[in-house]
């Protein structure tokens, strides 16, 4: 029996070869670096982004966001001679290179505070190691309502939740265009977009829209035909999808393609401006909630978006938080008394009060969540345009 | 209903392509060439930088991105197999070679046009949606069906009818035999590594064109299903893959239909299990590549 043996062999290479993958990461016995830096030494950031992999559409963009706002910071001298020092490294959109780099930036470069990393799934892996070791994180794109901030004191985002984004969006999406019935399609293996899946789910309940069919798809697909047949088969007013960018694009053109005419609102993985690329004339139309209100005449965000036009790059909603994220861990170090220990900017971030940023007035919630306006936007000409 | 027959249909035509190259690779060798992934990839990366870079129509680069794919599964041959050919464990060694080979061409995709989702231009075909029996059917999808199973029937009249085909069921028969006969074995076997490469290779085109979406890790998504697909045809047998490619998109759209699509690849490879069970040659097994 030729099979048989052969899934014998193949099952002798196989395992061996699953097990070499699950070694994880090794540990290091480095010491923890002190809580008290000198005054004047350089307070490193460590950020850890997803410079590769199915998220990489928002990791540039999160880069540029850090470099402009290091830049500035440092240019402004307004840390009394203290330099930021911004170390970028690739978590892969992988939990595993996301946890080797964070103990890469705990054990070896010491940093004082780490920023990212790019997705909740990452994070719910790396983050408990951060508060194991009592070094401060600050998300800037991590959305998910749970598992973040709850993981232990010294985790801080300045992105906002579905949960504070989504509901204004649907809130906002009905009253203009007045949809009853609603079909949801979302990504069933990943943190971020299971979680905003829950937050539509309810957002929906609370509109009394009724959802006449949910559908899910994983991060490899490229195919989601047979969901949105489905769909369309039961006719709904609206239908509303969570996904990260590149499957997002995806989905809305072979919506379209399918003949699938009515209104789209998509959750936060829309924001980019790799989506409205990527989809082509498909975007049009497209409903996405956002925390970046890209319109805003606040100083802050018109100085924001000099920096990143000057950069080359457009700005978007992830070069905004990850733009704010330097200057709320500048304010921090200020309301620490120039002082940049871990537990310093750990303290400090608790005293950040209204501080002017890209995304506005910006404080934390008791609960270190991040606490500003959210806004709507839709795509119009291949742009994201805020509707008021 | 209609509209998601047409949907598997479509999917089931990519799967069944993907599929033959491998099973005509096995067929001829017993040996699995988990490095095809990789070429399906790198294929509709080289497609794409004719179109998206040289501004050739689709017609043009996809000839030449199959003859792309063609060449690189005759250097897989000479690199990563003919070495282990004649060794006692040449199974196993060759079959951690071309996984070994599926690497690097991943890595070499990767570095060359960086991990990023690429797109064909928009209008590089003429995407018509048509209108048939109800369902909404775009040009686009009815051109990869045919392309598929033109493809598919080429391959079929090429082993029955050839002089190439005939050597290449010899060799699958028996290689010692066949050379005592005179076939030129080596020779025989870059063959099949050709045009099982070209294969998969106009799979990848074909899948990139279809869903907008070229991607460093794109082979993933197909690599399992190619591999359930040739198991539940029946390990070699050309035909066996063609069916249950057909199947295999079938099912997996009716799954997405009657139960959700959390439940897709559960039922996939829950039905691959059971195949397995009751009937381990899977659906063609005895009728392996000899007998084209």
């Amino acid at each position: 029996m030729r099979f048989g043996r052969w899934s014998f062999r193949l099952a002798a290479v196989v395992v061996p070869l699953a097990l070499a993958a699950c070694k994880g990461g090794g540990s290091s016995g480095d010491a923890v670096a002190g809580s008290s830096a000198q005054a004047k030494a350089p307070a490193k950031l460590g950020a850890a982004l997803s410079m590769t992999g199915a998220a990489a559409t928002y990791g540039q963009s999160q880069k540029n966001g850090l470099e402009a706002a290091t830049e500035e910071v440092n240019a402004s001298g307004s840390l009394q001679g203290i330099k930021l020092e911004l170390l970028v490294e690739d978590d892969a959109t992988s939990k595993e290179q996301g946890i080797n780099v964070f103990q890469r930036f705990i054990n070896t470069d010491k940093v004082s505070v780490i920023i990212g990393p790019t997705l909740s799934t990452t994070a719910t892996a790396a983050d408990p190691l951060a508060q194991q070791a009592k070094v401060p994180v600050l998300a800037i794109s991590n959305t998910s309502p749970t598992g973040i901030t709850d993981i232990g004191d010294y985790i801080w985002r300045d992105s906002l939740t579905e949960a504070q984004v989504v509901p204004g969006a649907v809130k906002k999406a009905k009253a203009k265009l007045g949809f009853k019935t609603a079909a949801v399609l979302y990504g069933n293996d990943d943190v971020f977009t299971k979680a905003g899946y829950d937050v539509m789910k309810k957002a929906l309940a609370d509109e009394t829209v009724t959802v006449v069919d949910t559908q899910t798809f994983a991060k490899p697909d490229r195919d989601f035909s047979a969901q949105l047949t489905a769909i369309k088969g039961k006719k709904p007013d609206i239908l509303v999808v969570s996904a990260l960018a590149d499957n997002a694009a995806a989905i809305v053109a072979q919506a379209r393609q399918l003949g699938y005419a009515g209104p789209i609102l998509g959750g936060n993985g829309f924001n980019s401006p790799a989506f409205i690329k990527n989809a082509g004339p498909a975007a049009e139309g497209v409903l996405v909630g956002t925390s970046w209100n890209s319109a805003s005449t606040a100083p802050a965000n018109q100085r924001f978006k000099e920096l990143m036009q000057k950069r080359g790059t457009n700005p978007d909603q992830f070069s905004a938080q990850a733009y704010s994220g330097v200057l709320i861990i500048a304010e921090a170090v200020r309301k620490a008394g120039y002082k940049t220990g871990r537990d310093d900017i750990k303290n400090g971030f608790a005293q950040v009060k209204d501080l002017d940023t890209p995304l506005g007035k910006f404080s934390f919630t008791p609960s270190r969540d991040a606490q500003h306006e959210p806004a709507v936007q839709q795509v119009k000409d291949g742009k994201f345009q805020i509707v008021e | 209903m209609w509209q998601q027959a047409i949907n598997g249909v479509f999917l089931g035509a990519i799967y069944a392509l993907f599929a033959v190259g491998y099973a005509l690779v096995f067929g001829v060798l017993d040996i699995l060439n988990l490095a095809h992934q990789a070429v399906f990839t790198v294929s509709a990366f080289v497609a794409l930088a004719f179109v998206a870079g040289g501004s050739m129509p689709l017609a043009i680069a996809m000839p030449v991105a199959l003859l792309a794919a063609g060449l690189i599964g005759i250097g897989l041959e000479r690199v990563a197999f003919r070495p282990l050919r004649g060794r006692s464990d040449s199974n196993i060694s060759g079959l951690i070679s071309s996984l070994a080979a599926a690497t690097i061409l991943e890595a070499v995709a990767l570095q060359i046009w960086g991990p990023d989702v690429r797109r064909f231009p928009q209008g590089t075909f003429p995407d018509k949606p048509l209108s048939v029996l109800g369902a909404t059917v775009s040009a686009l999808q009815l051109t990869i069906i045919a392309v598929s199973v033109a493809l598919m029937a080429a391959l079929t009249a090429l082993l029955r009818a050839t002089r190439l085909g005939r050597q290449i069921r010899a060799v699958a028969e028996s290689p010692r035999a066949a050379r005592i006969l005179g076939v030129d074995v080596d020779r025989v076997i870059a063959w099949s590594f050709f045009l099982s490469s070209a294969l998969g290779g106009a799979a990848g085109v074909l899948f990139g064109v279809a869903f907008n979406s070229v991607s460093p890790d794109m082979g993933r998504s197909v690599e399992l299903k190619g591999l359930a697909v040739i198991i539940l045809g029946g390990m070699g047998s050309i035909a066996g893959a063609v069916i249950a490619g057909f199947a295999l998109g079938l099912l997996e759209v009716l799954t997405v239909v009657q139960l959700g699509s959390s439940w897709r690849d559960a039922v996939s490879f829950g039905v691959l299990f059971l195949v397995l069970l009751v009937r381990p040659s899977g659906l063609l097994g005895k009728a392996a590549i000899r007998e084209a």
